[in-house]
């Protein structure tokens, strides 16, 4: 019965922080129809923003209120998202809409490329190390095993991340200008839509969930150079199994990835590292377009 | 008449090639080879290209049929070159045609991420498998040619010809095959599948066909290219290696044959240079030739030859 909990536990708080990260990359792909590899970059970059500035919050005698620092960590991903978001979609991105898939993927891997060692150049190869954050929320007791508290906030924001995202799709007359603009940009744009605009707010949201990932990850572990590359093709896989462009489907596949990895953990560590892959396998083998893709009509 | 003319080109690109053998230095020659062996892979990526899908994982053939060579190398005692790359041929030529009929009714995305995911599958169990090296990977000998065991310089030339060789007779069969009936579908299927399945062929069959031969190879490169290196890793597995074949494809185009060993050839002469004259930001340099790449010849190095010609196959 325990590992059981475990397992659900531990692909819980798995589960959070994929989602946190794949709801970015499906929403900036749904609207501007871009895969975005450089995801993965905006996501390292997040993490080390939030291990600088949290740093330098505690440097600046920030253990008077502690917990300041997480109010550092989400201004973190807002500044990356102000700073590189308009940089890239306005500077590069723009002018490759409506280009083949395959060819813009490429466009964003070089993107990543670049990015990987603009990393190195300003925060260097060593690893950052903010560990006040983590420890900052206690434990909590669940049967016999203990959690950091800092898990299950992180969990907390996934949700609170989802449900924002949704609200604002569903619920609010920005929301719906972007739904329409997924649907159709140029009948949009007739019907008087700044598609611009909405292409540029979606991709600086995007990229702000991307930094959030990051910059809620970089208490956990020690951010180092290459941290972007595992993530985003892990958090390709959660939205080709969701359906991309879909915010229920990302829900979806980060449940079922976050899950199955820890479920392979516990049970079978030989097939960690591939056990994401194989449920993407799976779900494609009998959804070919993911669990949430819309029916398209096929041209003749 | 176009058999002839193949023959020639053939001919033409066998001589050009081969005296790489006597004027270029040590340095260069391994790093044509390697060029070559990659290009052997992404010849396989533009194959599929002309039918409209990219895949992101033919770093799935390139590690399997390096690790196929290399363990038949260190378990079963095999050195002989053309043993070796018949062996992961086949082993690359059952797997794909296992994969192939499933992947064969996926396009866009799908199909590149299917295909990624089957990589990465592979790069997470050897990394996890530590009787084969794990994440250390696994060493290989010189090989043996016929009997024939070099050493050095005479060793680096013969492995240097050999994959001249597969390179001008793979490209000439990838020609001929492009030009056939069911090239020339392929190419169909990229402009239009639905009106290819109305006009009585099987979009899927093609599909699985194209990408046997990528499997095939990609076997056969990652064959050479581990015998250049004399070492294999399940990084030949990982997604940025894929990366890099698909960069290349793109860079080479789907219009010309030889333009996809050009291609490799300047990608590894890019990476070479910018690894020696910007050791810590060659990844930056990489990346901005690429965009560069991208968006000066969006159809690829063989547009070039095409617009010349004022053809436009």
């Amino acid at each position: 019965m325990d590992l059981v909990a475990t397992i659900l536990v531990d692909g819980l708080i798995y589960a959070g922080w994929l989602f946190i990260v794949s709801v970015g990359l499906t929403l900036v792909f749904g609207v501007l129809n871009i895969l975005n590899i450089a995801h993965g970059s905006l996501y390292a970059i997040g993490a080390y923003a939030s291990a600088s500035l949290v740093g330098a919050y505690f440097a600046a005698g920030g253990d008077a209120f502690p917990y300041g620092s997480y109010i550092a960590m989400i201004l973190a991903a807002v500044l990356v998202a102000v700073v590189l978001g308009p940089l890239l979609e306005r500077g590069l991105l723009r002018y490759f809409y409506g280009r083949d898939e395959v060819l813009n993927v490429l466009v964003t891997y070089a993107v990543f490329l670049i990015l990987e060692d603009v990393m190195k150049l300003i925060w260097g190869v060593n690893p950052y190390f903010v560990y006040e954050p983590y420890t900052l929320l206690g434990t909590v007791e669940m049967g016999s095993l203990f959690y950091v508290g800092y898990d299950f906030a992180v969990i907390a924001a996934a949700i609170i991340v989802g449900l924002a995202v949704w609200l604002t799709l569903n619920r609010t007359q920005t929301g719906k200008v972007v739904l329409a603009v997924i649907h159709d940009a140029e009948i949009s744009q007739t019907m008087g839509v700044n598609v611009k605009r909405i292409y540029l707010g979606a991709f600086m949201a995007g990229a702000f969930l991307a930094a959030l990932g990051g910059a809620l990850t970089a208490p956990m572990i020690s951010v180092t150079p290459g941290l972007g590359v595992n993530v985003v093709i892990v958090a390709f896989a959660v939205v080709i199994i969701g359906g991309l462009g879909s915010v229920p489907g990302a829900a979806i596949g980060a449940l079922m990835v976050g899950i199955s990895r820890a479920a392979s953990v516990h049970l079978l560590p030989e097939a960690e590292l591939f056990i994401i892959y194989f449920v993407m396998a799976i779900v494609l083998v009998f959804r070919p377009e993911g669990l949430f893709a819309k029916t398209q009509a096929r041209k003749i | 008449m176009m058999r002839f003319s193949i023959f020639t080109y053939a001919a033409i690109g066998f001589v050009v090639l081969a005296a790489g053998a006597i004027v270029l230095p040590d340095w260069a020659m391994f790093l044509f080879a390697m060029a070559l062996a990659k290009g052997l892979v992404c010849l396989g990526i533009v194959g599929m290209m002309r039918g409209g899908v990219v895949s992101f994982g033919q770093g799935l053939y390139y590690c399997l049929g390096a690790y196929t060579a290399t363990l038949a190398a260190n378990f079963l005692g095999v050195s002989d070159i053309f043993l070796l790359t018949l062996l992961s041929a086949a082993v690359c030529l059952v797997v794909g045609m296992i994969f192939g009929p499933l992947l064969s009714s996926y396009r866009g995305i799908f199909f590149a991420m299917l295909s990624l995911a089957l990589s990465m599958v592979l790069y997470g169990s050897l990394s996890k498998m530590s009787f084969i090296g794990g994440t250390d990977g696994l060493n290989i000998g010189a090989p043996t040619f016929l009997g024939w065991a070099p050493e050095g310089r005479p060793l680096q030339t013969a492995l240097y010809l050999y994959v001249v060789t597969i390179v001008v007779i793979s490209g000439a069969l990838m020609r001929v095959y492009f030009d056939s009936e069911q090239g020339l579908i392929t190419l169909a299927t990229r402009d239009n599948e639905l009106r290819v399945e109305y006009l009585g062929a099987s979009v899927r069959n093609i599909m699985a066909f194209n990408y046997v031969f990528g499997a095939l190879l990609g076997g056969i490169g990652g064959t050479i290219a581990v015998l250049a290196l004399g070492h294999v890793d399940p990084e030949f597995a990982f997604w940025t290696t894929s990366g890099e074949f698909v960069f290349v494809a793109i860079l080479a185009g789907y219009l010309s044959v030889p333009s996809v060993f050009v291609a490799a050839i300047i990608l590894e002469l890019v990476r070479s240079f910018s690894n020696l004259y910007f050791p810590n930001t060659w990844q930056l340099a990489l990346g901005i030739f690429l965009l560069i790449v991208i968006v000066a010849l969006p159809s690829g190095l063989g547009s070039l030859v095409s617009r010349r010609k004022g053809q436009d196959t």
